[in-house]
């Protein structure tokens, strides 16, 4: 399951409680070395607390965690060969792009020339040379994140912690960065661990993801597993939003009588569809064009689902249409215990 | 609808309120050179710089002003320690009853000095502190705090708890994340608390009345000389002294903390 034996990472039955809320509750958690790790979940679900966790920034209540087989709790942040590119990124306003960089190694004693050396290296490692003498404020977003990035891989930690790393940036430089963290990932061969709440990045981006759900991992797998096969009808919804259909709907769409997931692309209409095992007669309520595909409501038994068509296939509201997909595009999950 | 040019009443009555306002402290300072001892004769019959010489020469002023300036000192030291200590806690953290703490922090401030130097002095005996140089610092520290705190949280409010979490990150003490990243953001703060309260201290009447013992500071030392007609001009040259010394620490700190609100709205 993970690139090599030794696991990077570890967490067993940890929880966090702040008071009556169960910020993190009994997660267990196996993230190998090399892995690039993402935590998905809405806000709330608990994976930023676990990325604390990781850092040292908070300590768990109980349970147990392992970083690089040495015991974790109880460990200061300072302590850790962790380290940790912020949701702001925590520039220090005060000191220069260099200094920034340099942080780390000055605090650890190294030699002025020396971790300037290493500063800049860092910085030509995230493609920003000739800034070292700016100031935070006179960088833009894109620059920051590769300032803090640079400040982070500087002391070669073994595990490199993003939280929402990419959120505060708009859609190109978003898409930039994504490429950007998948080169330094292969370049440099660390484990990073991501926390994020968008379900696209953490497909694209990740070797396996791990959904969070109230304080509590719901799905571990690759993107793929996640995606196609999510075993509660919560990780259907959250990644990617699929129709989620009850047991009692389900046998009518040609399913068995469980929660059942059927992605909007499996759904075929007109005449494509007459080649599938599953075929109804359906109701065009709507559709929105979104550039290659378009979002189309139709009404099938009387139950709104939405498919997406290829841009190509545009249709009047209220249009009778022909749609069809394979019975094996039907996934059953557990629904129980996962409310949305 | 806003017009451009005031009108001429309002110039004048403003003109004025400033003309009443500095135009005791003008003339204090006139009369600082006057050559009239005995009364305030105005216009002053002539000028000189005598009182100059005879302030310098006596011994009672340089006691009075080496005692203002150590307890200014050693106050506001003691408040620049605890202001940014509480500062730091209660901008940080949230726990029960924070907000009334910062209030009771606040309040020897808003309080008449009258009753901040009666409930001191009470405070002192039932204790069976002697009134001294120290109580007179304590009492002191008791606004002085105020002034640093006040300064010290509204900077530690902009500072992002980020920044101490990814100092801890990057490897560093506790030590080293105050040195060279708390300190430097709000050290303007703290120099501008810690001016502000050096002046508030060094011309304090109404407290240190109630704290001191046998000691004179300087502005109680000025207060008996005015009902004392004897060389009545040095009591000017004093004062004269009083104004630079706090004037300039109190312009200090509001281009200090001007400055400071620049740089750190520029930094987001």
């Amino acid at each position: 399951m993970t690139p090599t034996s030794t696991t990077a990472v570890m967490f067993e039955n940890v929880s966090r409680h702040f008071g009556a809320v169960r910020a993190v509750d009994g997660v267990d958690l196996k993230i190998g070395q090399g892995e690039f790790f993402a935590m998905l979940g809405p806000s709330g679900s608990g994976k930023t607390t676990c990325l604390r966790l990781i850092a040292g920034f908070e300590q768990p209540t109980a349970g147990h965690i392992e970083i690089f087989g040495e015991t974790a709790e109880g460990l200061a942040p300072n302590r850790r060969d962790v380290n940790t590119v912020f949701q702001d990124y925590a520039l220090f306003p005060h000191m220069t792009v260099l200094q920034n960089v340099a942080y780390g190694l000055m605090v650890r004693g190294v030699p002025r020339l020396e971790r300037e050396k290493c500063a800049r290296e860092a910085l030509s490692l995230v493609r920003l040379e000739g800034m070292d003498l700016r100031r935070p404020a006179q960088l833009s977003g894109g620059q920051r994140q590769r300032v803090a990035l640079a400040r982070a891989l500087v002391n070669r930690p073994k595990v490199l912690l993003l939280d929402e790393p990419l959120g505060a940036l708009d859609l190109k430089l978003r898409e930039e960065m994504q490429d950007e963290l998948r080169r330094l990932h292969k370049q440099l061969g660390l484990t990073f661990v991501f926390v994020t709440h968008d379900q696209g990045e953490a497909l694209s981006m990740a070797d396996r993801v791990a959904v969070f759900n109230k304080g509590r991992i719901v799905q571990i797998g690759t993107p793929e597993d996640i995606y196609q096969r999510p075993t509660t009808r919560f990780v259907a919804d959250f990644v990617g939003s699929s129709n989620v259909l009850t047991p009692d709907e389900a046998p009518r769409f040609g399913g068995v009588s469980r929660w059942t997931s059927l992605r909007p692309e499996s759904i075929l209409i007109g005449a494509v569809a007459d080649a599938m095992d599953v075929r109804h007669t359906a109701e065009v309520i709507d559709q929105q064009f979104q550039g290659a595909m378009r979002k189309t409501r139709l009404k099938i038994n009387g139950l709104e689902i939405y498919a997406m068509a290829p841009s190509s296939q545009a249709f009047d509201v209220g249009q009778a249409v022909t749609v069809g997909w394979a019975r094996s595009a039907l996934h059953a999950m557990d629904g129980e215990g996962n409310d949305v | 609808m806003r017009s451009d040019r005031s009108s001429l009443l309002l110039k004048l009555s403003a003109i004025g309120g400033l003309i009443f306002l500095h135009w005791p402290l003008a003339i204090i300072v006139v009369y600082a050179f006057t050559t009239e001892d005995k009364s305030y004769q105005f216009p002053p019959p002539g000028l000189t710089l005598r009182w100059f010489a005879v302030a310098w020469g006596r011994s009672d002023i340089w006691a009075a002003l080496s005692l203002s300036f150590n307890v200014a000192l050693v106050a506001t030291g003691l408040a620049l320690v605890l202001g940014t200590l509480a500062a730091a806690a209660l901008s940080r953290a949230r726990f029960w009853g924070r907000d009334n703490v910062s209030l009771l922090l606040i309040l020897p401030i808003a309080l008449p000095g009258i009753i901040t130097g009666i409930a001191l002095r009470s405070a002192f005996n039932l204790m069976d502190i002697p009134f001294s140089v120290f109580t007179i610092v304590l009492g002191h520290a008791t606004f002085c705090i105020v002034v640093v705190y006040n300064n010290a949280v509204a900077r530690f409010r902009r500072l992002s708890p980020s920044l101490v979490e990814a100092s801890f990150d990057l490897g560093a003490d506790a030590f080293q994340t105050f040195r060279y990243v708390v300190l430097p953001n709000i050290g303007t703060a703290l120099l501008a608390g810690g001016m502000l309260a050096f002046a508030l201290s060094f011309d304090e009447v109404i407290v240190t009345t109630f704290t001191a013992g046998q000691q004179t500071t300087l502005p109680i030392w000025m207060l008996n000389e005015l009902v004392r007609p004897r060389e009545r001009p040095v009591t000017n040259v004093v004062a004269v002294l009083v104004m630079v010394v706090t004037f300039f620490p109190i312009l200090a700190a509001y281009w200090l903390t001007r400055e400071g609100e620049h740089v750190a709205g520029g930094s987001r």
